[in-house]
C-alpha cells in the first residue's frame, strides 16, 4: 500500500511536472493486464529531484515521499478512488459523537527488522508529530487531537478536542518504528538518525536496499509483508535531474515509468515502437493552476473587475494551447468527478464583450492612445509574476497577456526565481497579479486558502479574500464528521467563490504517466497508477532483469 | 626565500577570512530561507511555530554577525557543521561523496584538451592561413557557440536511441554489480564518454587559440630566425625552440583552471545525471542550504589562494626580481 502524503494544501511553483494523484480518463488500461503473475525483475522509476530525508514525517517535498512511499504504512490509506480503506489498522471506529475514534490494529505486522508492530508505534508516532522538537511540517494535523492511547497490543483509542473532518485522514501519516527513533526524538535529533540516510525502517511491501546520493535508491521486496510479498523483486529509483534526459532514457528503455509532458504525450510519443513499448495513462492531477489577483490593489478589490477577467480569458483556448487539450477547466477550487464538486455554480463561457461591458459599469470607460481602457487619468494596466524555471507558467501567462490585451487591459510579464517570488513578493503582499498553481490534497477541506483569518504575513490567502459566508462555511465543513453536511457546505461555498472569482480558476492538469507494458496489473483509477504498485507484477517471458 | 614564502602565507590568513565574511553577506542577502523552501511554505499546513522551530535549529534566529562567528568558530575547527537540508548529514560527507566523480571528469577533460589543443595550435599558427588553420579556425568558432545543452542532447539521441552503441546517462549500469571486474571498468568508460565528449568540446576552442595565438608570437621572435639561421631542421625550430616559449602562457592558464577542477559543470552533470560537485552546489542554492555553499566556496577559496601561492613562490624562485622587489609586496 502506498503510504500518503497527507498534504493537503500544497502550494506549488506552477505547474511544474509534478504530478499528483486523482480521477478519471484513462488511455490504455486494458493492455496493462494479462500473463500470469510472476515473481521477479526490477522495476526502474525516474525521479527528478534528490531524496532530500528518508522519513516522510519530516520531509516535505514529493519526490523524497514518493521514493520511500513502499517502504512504510499508515494506519489507514487511500484505494484508486480516493476512498479511505484500512492499511496497518484491520478495521477503525469513529463514535456518533465524533471524538472518540477506535483503530483495531492487524496481528501480523512485523517491522523490516523484524520486531512486531504494535500499538505502541501508534502512540508513539503521535508523541513524535507532536514533539515539540520535531520539524515537521504536517504538526497541525494532530493539533485537534487531544489523547491518544494503547488500550492494549492492538488497538489505539484517539479523542478529538472537537469534531475534525479530516480525523481518520490523518492517520494515513507514516508510522514510525518506536525502538528505533524514540531516542533521537527525545533529543530533537529525528534528522540525523541513521534511519533518514541509510537504514529506513518500515512495514511496507518493500525493504531498503542502497541509497547512492543523487544517482540511485534501491529498495527489495520484503517477504514478509502482511499482505504477502509482493512481485517485482526490485525497485530502483534513478536521480535524473533534466526531464529531457529522462525522456530520452525512456526512448530507450533505460526507465520504466515517467510522467510524459503534455507535447510528449501528444506528439513525441505518437509511434508503434513507443506504443508497444509503454502504456500512457491520463487523469486529473489534484492540482489547479489559477491567475491570483490581489485583493488589496483597488482595482481588484471590485468584484466586476474579476468577473471581466474570467469572462476575458478563453480557457478552452488557454488548455488547448499551453496544454495541447490535456486539463479539465476549473469552475471552481475543487475537481470534477469528486463528492465535493458542484456542477452547478455560475460559470464564465469566453465572452470578450460582456468583459468590456463589466469593466465599463466599474467604471473604466475611455481608451487612451495606446486602446488601453483609462479611470481618473490612469490606464489599466498591471504587472503579472510568474516563476522562473516554468515554461508552462510562462505560456500561461503569454496567453492572458494578449486576451487581456483584448478588452484593453495591459498586463506585463515579470519573471522571477521562486524563493523571491515568495519572500519579496508574495508573502510580502507586493503583488498585482501572479499565475500560480494550488495543490489541493485528498481532503476537501481549504480553510488555510480561504477563510479570512488566514491573511496574516505567513499565511496562505495572500489574495486577502474576505467574506463572512465563506468563513462559516469552512468552518462548518471543518468541524464535523458527517459528509452529507460537509457536501452541503461546500456546495455553497463553491456557489459562492464562482460568483465571486477571487482568483480566476483556470484548469486542473492531467498528469500523464507512460509505464512499460511488461508491467502488467496496473489498475488506473482518480487516485492514479501507483497506489497499487506493490500488486504490479512481470509475466516469466517478459522480464528483463534477471540476474539481479 | 623563506622568508618571502612565509609574508605571503601570513597575508592568505586574512584574505580567506574576508572571502568567508563577504561571501556569507551575500547568501543571506538573497531573499528567502531554508525554512521558507523546506516544509515551510510550500505548504500552508506548517504553521508559524515549525518555521520558529526550525529558524531555532539552524540558528538563523539569531543576529548575522552571532551567525558567522558561529561558523567561523566551528570552522577553525575544521567543523563545516551539517547540512540544512532534511538529511541534516554533515557537509564534508556530502561533498565528499561529489567530488571524487567531478575531480576525475575534470582531469581527464583538462587531460585530453590539452593533448589535443597543443598539437592543434602548433599546426595552426605555422601553417597560418592554410586550409588545416581555416577549417580549424570554424571549428573552433561552431564549439565556443554551441551550448553544451543542445550538443548533448544531440549525443544522447543519436549514439544513445538511435544507434544504441553507448549509455544516455548516469555513471553505472544498474546491474553493475553483477558484472565481470572488466566488465565493469567498461562500462563505466562508455558512461563517461559523451559527458566528456561534449565538456571538452567547448574547452578545446578556447585553449586552441591561446596556443596558436602564443605560437604565433614566439615564431616572429629574432631567436626562432637566429635558430633556422643556423641550420636546425624546421622540426627541432619548432618543436624545441618554440613549443617550450609557447607554452609558458599555457601554463599559466592551465594553473589559472585548477581550482576550476573541483567546480564541476552543472549542466554537463545535470543533463548526464552525473551526481558531481555541480549539481550539489546549484542545488544548495536552490534550497538556500548555507552551510553546503559555504563549505564548498571555503574549499574553492582555499584551493585559489593554495594555487596562488604556489605560483608566487614558483615566480620567486625563477625570477630572482620578484624575490627582491617582493618586500616591497608584489601581488
Amino acid at each position: 500500500m502506498r503510504a500518503h502524503l497527507p498534504l493537503v494544501l500544497l502550494l506549488t511553483a506552477a505547474l511544474g511536472g509534478c504530478g499528483s494523484r486523482v480521477d478519471s480518463a484513462v488511455d490504455a488500461g486494458a493492455a496493462a493486464r494479462g500473463g500470469a503473475p510472476a515473481y521477479g525483475d526490477t522495476l526502474i522509476q525516474a525521479l527528478p529531484a534528490n531524496i532530500s530525508g528518508l522519513i516522510p514525517n519530516i520531509t516535505g517535498d514529493k519526490y523524497s515521499h514518493d521514493a520511500v512511499a513502499l517502504i512504510y504504512n499508515g494506519l489507514v490509506t487511500h484505494d484508486k478512488d480516493t476512498n479511505l480503506i484500512p492499511d496497518l489498522a484491520e478495521s477503525w471506529d469513529l463514535a456518533a459523537n465524533c471524538l472518540d475514534l477506535t483503530f483495531k490494529l492487524r496481528r501480523n505486522v512485523r517491522w523490516h527488522d523484524g520486531r512486531p508492530f504494535t500499538a505502541a508505534d501508534v502512540v508513539f508516532t503521535y508523541q513524535l508529530m507532536v514533539h515539540p522538537k520535531t520539524p515537521s511540517p504536517y504538526k497541525d494535523d494532530f493539533g485537534e487531537v487531544e489523547s491518544v492511547e494503547a488500550v492494549d497490543a492492538h488497538t489505539v483509542r484517539v479523542r478529538y478536542k472537537q469534531a475534525f473532518a479530516k480525523a481518520i485522514m490523518t492517520w494515513s501519516q507514516t508510522i514510525l518504528p518506536k525502538h528505533l527513533l524514540e531516542k533521537y526524538m527525545l533529543e530533537g535529533k529525528l534528522r540525523e538518525a541513521p534511519q533518514n540516510f541509510t537504514a529506513p525502517v518500515g512495514t511496507g511491501p518493500y525493504k531498503f536496499r542502497e541509497i547512492r546520493s543523487g544517482e540511485k535508491f534501491v529498495v527489495v521486496a520484503n517477504p514478509d509483508y502482511y499482505a504477502g510479498p509482493p512481485y517485482i523483486s526490485r525497485i530502483v529509483y534513478r536521480i535524473i535531474p533534466s526531464q529531457a534526459t529522462i525522456f530520452l532514457e525512456l526512448k530507450a528503455k533505460g526507465v520504466d515509468q515517467s510522467n510524459l509532458t503534455a507535447l510528449q504525450y501528444k506528439r513525441q510519443t505518437d509511434y508503434p515502437a513507443f506504443r508497444k513499448a509503454y502504456n500512457k495513462f491520463r487523469y486529473a492531477a489534484n492540482v489547479y493552476t489559477y491567475l491570483g489577483l490581489n485583493h488589496k490593489d483597488p482595482r481588484f478589490a471590485d468584484k466586476r473587475v474579476r468577473q471581466a477577467f474570467a469572462y476575458a480569458i478563453n480557457k478552452r483556448d488557454l488548455i488547448d494551447g499551453v496544454r495541447l487539450g490535456l486539463a479539465r477547466e476549473a469552475t471552481g477550487p475543487f475537481k470534477p468527478g469528486t463528492w465535493v464538486y458542484n456542477p452547478n455554480v455560475r460559470t464564465y463561457p469566453y465572452d470578450p464583450a460582456r468583459a468590456k461591458a463589466l469593466l465599463a459599469e466599474a467604471g473604466w470607460t475611455t481608451t487612451n492612445a495606446e486602446g488601453l481602457l483609462v479611470k481618473n487619468g490612469q490606464p489599466f494596466s498591471f504587472e503579472l509574476l510568474i516563476s522562473q524555471g516554468s515554461d508552462e507558467g510562462r505560456k500561461i501567462a503569454e496567453v492572458i497577456q494578449a486576451q487581456l490585451r483584448e478588452v484593453g487591459v495591459g498586463v506585463e510579464l515579470r519573471v522571477l526565481e521562486w524563493a523571491a517570488f515568495l519572500k519579496e513578493h508574495i508573502k510580502k503582499r507586493r503583488f498585482a497579479a501572479a499565475a500560480m498553481a494550488w495543490g489541493i490534497g485528498l481532503d476537501s477541506d481549504q480553510f488555510g486558502i480561504w477563510h479570512s483569518s488566514q491573511t496574516g504575513p505567513d499565511e496562505f490567502n495572500f489574495i486577502s479574500y474576505k467574506n463572512a459566508e465563506v468563513d462559516a462555511l469552512l468552518e462548518r465543513g471543518r468541524n464535523t464528521c458527517r459528509q452529507s453536511e460537509r457536501k452541503r457546505a461546500y456546495d455553497r461555498m463553491q456557489e459562492i467563490l464562482a460568483e465571486d472569482q477571487p482568483l480566476i480558476f483556470l484548469f486542473f492538469r492531467d498528469v500523464l504517466p507512460a509505464v512499460a507494458t511488461r508491467v502488467r496489473g496496473i489498475v488506473p483509477g482518480p487516485i492514479g497508477v501507483e497506489y497499487n504498485m506493490n500488486e504490479w507484477y512481470v509475466p516469466k517471458q517478459l522480464q528483463i532483469y534477471t540476474s539481479g | 626565500m623563506l622568508w618571502y614564502a612565509l609574508r605571503r602565507l601570513v597575508l592568505t590568513l586574512p584574505l580567506l577570512i574576508g572571502i568567508t565574511f563577504i561571501s556569507f553577506g551575500v547568501i543571506h542577502l538573497a531573499p528567502g530561507e531554508p525554512v521558507d523552501l523546506q516544509a515551510g511554505d510550500l505548504n500552508a499546513q506548517s504553521s508559524a511555530q515549525a518555521r520558529q522551530l526550525l529558524r531555532e535549529m539552524y540558528g538563523l534566529d539569531q543576529p548575522l554577525a552571532v551567525q558567522y562567528g558561529n561558523w567561523l568558530g566551528r570552522l577553525a575547527r575544521l567543523d563545516f557543521g551539517r547540512s540544512f537540508a532534511p538529511d541534516a548529514r554533515p557537509v564534508l560527507q556530502k561533498i565528499g561523496e561529489r567530488l571524487p566523480v567531478t575531480l576525475m571528469l575534470n582531469i581527464v577533460e583538462l587531460l585530453i584538451i590539452v593533448a589535443l589543443a597543443v598539437p592543434i595550435g602548433m599546426v595552426s599558427a605555422t601553417r597560418q592561413y592554410s586550409a588545416f588553420d581555416k577549417i580549424t579556425t570554424v571549428f573552433v568558432f561552431v564549439g565556443f557557440a554551441t551550448p553544451d545543452f543542445w550538443l548533448a542532447l544531440l549525443l544522447m539521441i543519436l549514439f544513445g536511441t538511435e544507434l544504441g552503441w553507448l549509455p544516455i546517462s548516469g555513471l553505472r549500469s544498474l546491474n553493475w554489480e553483477y558484472m565481470s571486474f572488466w566488465r565493469q571498468q567498461w562500462d563505466f568508460v562508455g558512461h563517461l564518454i559523451l559527458p566528456i565528449l561534449v565538456a571538452t568540446f567547448g574547452g578545446l576552442a578556447g585553449f586552441s587559440r591561446y596556443m596558436r595565438q602564443s605560437m604565433l608570437e614566439v615564431i616572429r621572435q629574432d631567436y626562432i630566425q637566429s635558430a633556422r639561421a643556423k641550420g636546425l631542421s624546421e622540426r627541432v625550430v619548432i618543436g624545441k625552440h618554440a613549443l617550450r616559449n609557447a607554452m609558458l602562457p599555457l601554463v599559466t592558464i592551465l594553473g589559472l583552471s585548477l581550482p576550476g577542477l573541483i567546480g564541476g559543470s552543472v549542466i554537463v552533470e545535470s543533463i548526464f545525471a552525473i551526481p558531481g560537485m555541480g549539481q550539489l552546489m546549484v542545488q544548495a542554492v536552490f534550497e538556500r542550504d548555507y552551510p553546503v555553499i559555504m563549505g564548498n566556496l571555503v574549499i574553492v577559496a582555499v584551493l585559489t589562494l593554495v594555487a596562488n601561492l604556489l605560483a608566487d613562490i614558483a615566480y620567486g624562485l625563477v625570477d630572482p626580481r620578484i624575490r627582491m622587489s617582493g618586500r616591497g609586496g608584489r601581488r
